[in-house]
């Protein structure tokens, strides 16, 4: 019929632009890269076949990291508080305790080994630069000890349900030293002067990171900032696919809060409009048989 | 004072205060409309419904909006989204049906243009109709500042620099529209006051106006038929209502305008429920920040075409930066659907696909404004800046052969 | 009966002060529209330059920009037609947005150039573009010198001379 036929038309106009300006020009503004890599196989430093020695490992910890690192989930508390440890080190130093749980293996072993490059910050700590990064390379250890070390800490971190409770931890132990989150009440635990001295620039607040930059960016980006944002001050922080599904989910939860809510409405509204419609199209067939 | 006898029933009482039978008889049940014409003719009414859920989605988001440049993101983007009960619902649909009544205006426009509904008496509608045009986008345009993200800021400093261009006061301009040397609180707050009431005033009367011009000449047909409607309509009241050509507005022509409405809803809704990012886009997720600009400034699409056409002129033509070219080109496509009835010169109205040369110069004008909407998108380098150059030109000299194409074409088919 | 010429005289008398009360009336609002005499005020900026460190980038806020106050130390070579000496020293005045995408670079002293983090453009100690995407050098704000006073916001002879001497560019 005509009326099909010139539905038809507007159809196909509305979907060449609507194809022009979304899919078409988001993918030319947004090119695609290299896929998210969870098992950070550009860092070989470490064999992590190893099996570690979490005994040794609690030795080498104590000898080594609690000076600057707190590891609450295993008694040792905060040398300092935070903005004294902010002005000594730049920024404050992670409390470990969760470390074991939400950072890659791999990752976390060739970070003891070599913060930076682990980091992917190589551009940021050159000798040039006159920067240096305030944790040290323990790269004169040897794998076993440093096995042995992450050993230690997947044995010390604690179990956390997963669902809201695991999210919101993994959030705050993995970013919440850094990122504001103002729509969930979280500061970050480094001043911000400390921070904007320390990073470049000040980190932003993430409360509605879901929504600007999308679930499939997050995703990207929390793997490798580099690789999207070249050149950034921030840290590969090496999380887990797992632990980085968590931050995200988190940040759905304080970003997007409504979203199951405006979903299941959504499908309801719709029925209602489907049967509208066709009441419409039946009482319009009554009244136009009588002209026609 | 006139003899008010005792009224037999409520319907009486009224009539006789307020004259409601004969107001019912001319707006609706004797208001006569063609019979032959499809569900283009339905635009209207989906045009007036969509304007209705922004006002009412508008009432509701008045309630907790805070228009100061500290408070205005997170009233949106806290408050309302997250908090209000069915806030999110009432933005949803504020911020899609803003994005939607574009489409449908400009469908609603080119239907006109198609079939002629803008000549031979029709000359009004068609002004009033451009009118709508700009105050509408004057009012997207103020409302889109509103949540104050990083486009909303970015898109009022280009636009409010574009007065920069202006001759002698053009700098003065600037500041003075913005209110301040930069785009800040003032501006935000004025702003607010155009979008939330000088605007949709000027676009209800406007909305009135534009309907009352239909009356005379009487809302055109698919065919561009001449018929005389008294003649027709004293077919339809005798009883005669399939022979007739015309229906009243009630219930026959509203009754497929509601049908039409129903299925546009289905597309509405789902617009709003789960694919919304192009009518808010996630750049103005984030906050507002004069000292940052995006890597992308782009506006909403549909401004778009006249966006590409304002950076078309890259370079400089005969003395004249390419700058104040885009300007001036800028402020010509915009002015020139006004004055489409006289450049028009054939007399016949008529669809495009029964006018020999009309037909060609539409559909190349849609392709044209596609071509533009399209490259307004991509970032204006390299091979993009040519056709944007082309597809601009192209756009100005359509309207500029517009005469002689008309007048050739009345000339060929001569005296019909 | 009032004749014709006097009811049309006073029906005209009455129209132009009609008239005039509605252009009044159109005045007052256009200047409610007006900046506020705070932000006039603040369209200008005064910075004491005396006491600045050589080599050591001051940041000043012009209508809402950054300002680069830049003091030259002896070795440091000026550019012609983009630095202006005040006292015995060389300075860079300009506004501190990259020309690019309006990033704020940032100063390298020790190579005495501006490094953008947006998207690697750099410039020299006198704004110039020197690599990367920037298509210009930086801006430089009107200014007016005060003795060792910089007043931004308004056109003093040293600021119109550079204009002069930048002409089409």
């Amino acid at each position: 019929m005509k009326e099909f036929k010139i539905l038809a038309v507007i159809a196909a106009l509305v979907g060449i632009t609507y194809y022009g300006i979304e899919p078409y020009a988001h993918h030319i503004m947004h090119p695609e890269v290299a896929p998210a890599d969870f098992s950070f196989k550009t860092l070989k430093n470490v064999d992590t076949t190893l099996a570690g020695n979490v005994e040794n490992g609690k030795v080498l910890v104590e000898a080594n990291c609690i000076a600057c690192h707190a590891i609450d989930a295993a008694g040792f508390p905060q040398m300092m508080p935070n903005a004294d440890a902010a002005a000594s080190y730049g920024v404050v130093p992670p409390d470990l305790s969760s470390a074991g749980r939400i950072y890659d293996k791999n990752y976390l072993a060739n970070f003891i080994f070599d913060p930076v490059t682990a980091m992917h910050l190589e551009g940021k700590y050159t000798p040039e630069s006159g920067k240096a990064f305030p944790m040290p390379a323990y790269n004169w250890m040897s794998p076993q000890e440093i096995m042995d070390i992450v050993a230690y800490l997947q044995s010390v971190s604690p179990k956390v349900t997963e669902g809201k409770e695991a999210n919101k931890a993994t959030f705050e132990a993995a970013c919440g030293r850094c990122h504001n989150m103002k729509y969930a009440g979280i500061e970050a635990t480094t001043p911000t002067d400390s921070l904007k001295t320390y990073m470049g620039a000040t980190p932003p607040d993430l409360s509605q990171y879901i929504k600007s930059r999308g679930e499939h960016y997050l995703h990207s980006f929390i793997n490798d900032p580099q690789v999207l944002l070249h050149g950034t001050s921030m840290p590969r922080v090496g999380l887990t696919e797992k632990a980085q599904e968590e931050v995200i989910a988190y940040m759905e939860e304080i970003g997007d809060s409504k979203k199951a809510e405006r979903e299941t409405t959504g499908l309801w509204v719709m029925l209602y409009t489907l049967i509208f419609a066709i009441l419409a199209w039946l009482w319009k067939r009554k009244i136009w048989s009588e002209v026609h | 004072m006139a003899e008010f006898k005792k009224a037999d029933s409520m319907l009486e009482w009224f009539d006789q205060r307020l004259g409601v039978v004969n107001f019912v008889k001319v707006m609706m049940t004797e208001y006569w409309i063609p019979k032959n014409i499809n569900f283009l003719w339905a635009m209207g009414v989906l045009l007036t419904v969509l304007f209705t859920f922004l006002v009412v989605s508008g009432i509701f988001l008045l309630m907790y909006y805070k228009p100061d440049v500290n408070m205005a993101f997170d009233s949106v983007n806290y408050t309302i989204m997250q908090e209000v009960a069915y806030g999110w619902l009432f933005r949803h649909i504020h911020a899609v049906g803003a994005s939607v009544v574009f489409l449908v205006i400009y469908v609603h426009m080119f239907t006109g243009i198609y079939y002629g509904s803008y000549k031979k008496g029709r000359e009004m509608i068609w002004v009033s109709g451009m009118l709508l045009f700009v105050l509408f986008s004057a009012e997207g345009f103020s409302g889109y500042m509103l949540p104050w993200g990083q486009m909303s800021y970015w898109a009022a400093y280009v636009i409010t620099e574009i007065f920069g261009g202006i001759p002698f006061i053009g700098d003065e301009l600037v500041v003075w529209i913005r209110g301040n040397f930069y785009v800040s609180d003032s501006t935000l707050t004025r702003f607010f006051m155009l979008h939330v009431l000088l605007l949709p005033l000027a676009i209800i009367g406007a909305i009135v106006f534009h309907f009352y011009a239909l009356r005379f000449p009487h809302v055109n047909n698919e065919e561009g038929e001449f018929f005389d409607f008294d003649e027709e309509a004293e077919k339809y009241l005798a009883g005669n209502k399939k022979e007739s050509k015309v229906v009243p507005f009630w219930p026959v022509f509203l009754s497929k305008d509601f049908f039409v409405l129903g299925f546009f809803m289905l597309f509405f809704f789902y617009l709003v429920f789960f694919h919304y990012n192009f009518a808010m886009d996630p750049v103005n997720f984030d906050k507002a920040d004069g000292l940052k600009t995006p890597a992308h400034i782009y506006p909403e699409w549909y401004f778009l075409w006249s966006y590409e056409v304002l950076r078309g002129f890259f370079f400089e033509i005969a003395g004249i930066s390419g700058k104040s070219l885009g300007l001036i080109a800028f402020g010509i496509a915009n002015a020139i659907f006004f004055v489409l009835p006289w450049l028009d010169r054939s007399p016949m109205v008529k669809p495009a696909n029964q006018r020999p040369y009309f037909k060609y110069w539409f559909w190349f004008l849609m392709a044209d404004l596609i071509v533009l909407t399209v490259y307004g998108k991509l970032p204006p380098t390299g091979a993009n800046a040519w056709v944007g150059f082309a597809s601009s030109m192209t756009f100005l000299v359509l309207f500029a052969a517009l005469p002689f194409i008309t007048k050739a074409e009345a000339k060929k088919v001569g005296g019909k | 009966m009032m004749d014709e010429s006097r009811r049309g005289f006073i029906g005209k008398a009455f129209g132009a002060v009609a008239a005039v009360g509605g252009i009044a009336s159109l005045i007052a609002m256009k200047k409610t529209w007006d900046p506020l005499p705070s932000v006039m005020s603040a369209g200008f900026t005064t910075v004491d330059v005396s006491g600045l460190e050589a080599n050591k980038l001051e940041i000043a806020v012009w209508r809402g920009k950054p300002v680069f106050i830049l003091k030259y130390t002896e070795d440091m070579k000026p550019t012609d037609g983009r630095n202006v000496k005040i006292g015995d020293h060389y300075f860079s005045v300009m506004i501190g947005l990259c020309t690019h995408l309006g990033c704020i670079p940032a100063y390298r002293a020790d190579q005495h150039d501006f490094k953008c983090a947006c998207h690697g453009g750099e410039f020299t100690d006198a704004g110039v573009h020197k690599f990367g995407p920037p298509p210009r050098p930086l801006d430089i704000p009107p200014f007016k010198l005060d003795g060792v006073t910089l007043v931004l916001g308004e056109e003093g002879p040293e600021y119109k001379a550079m204009m002069a001497k930048a002409g089409g560019a």
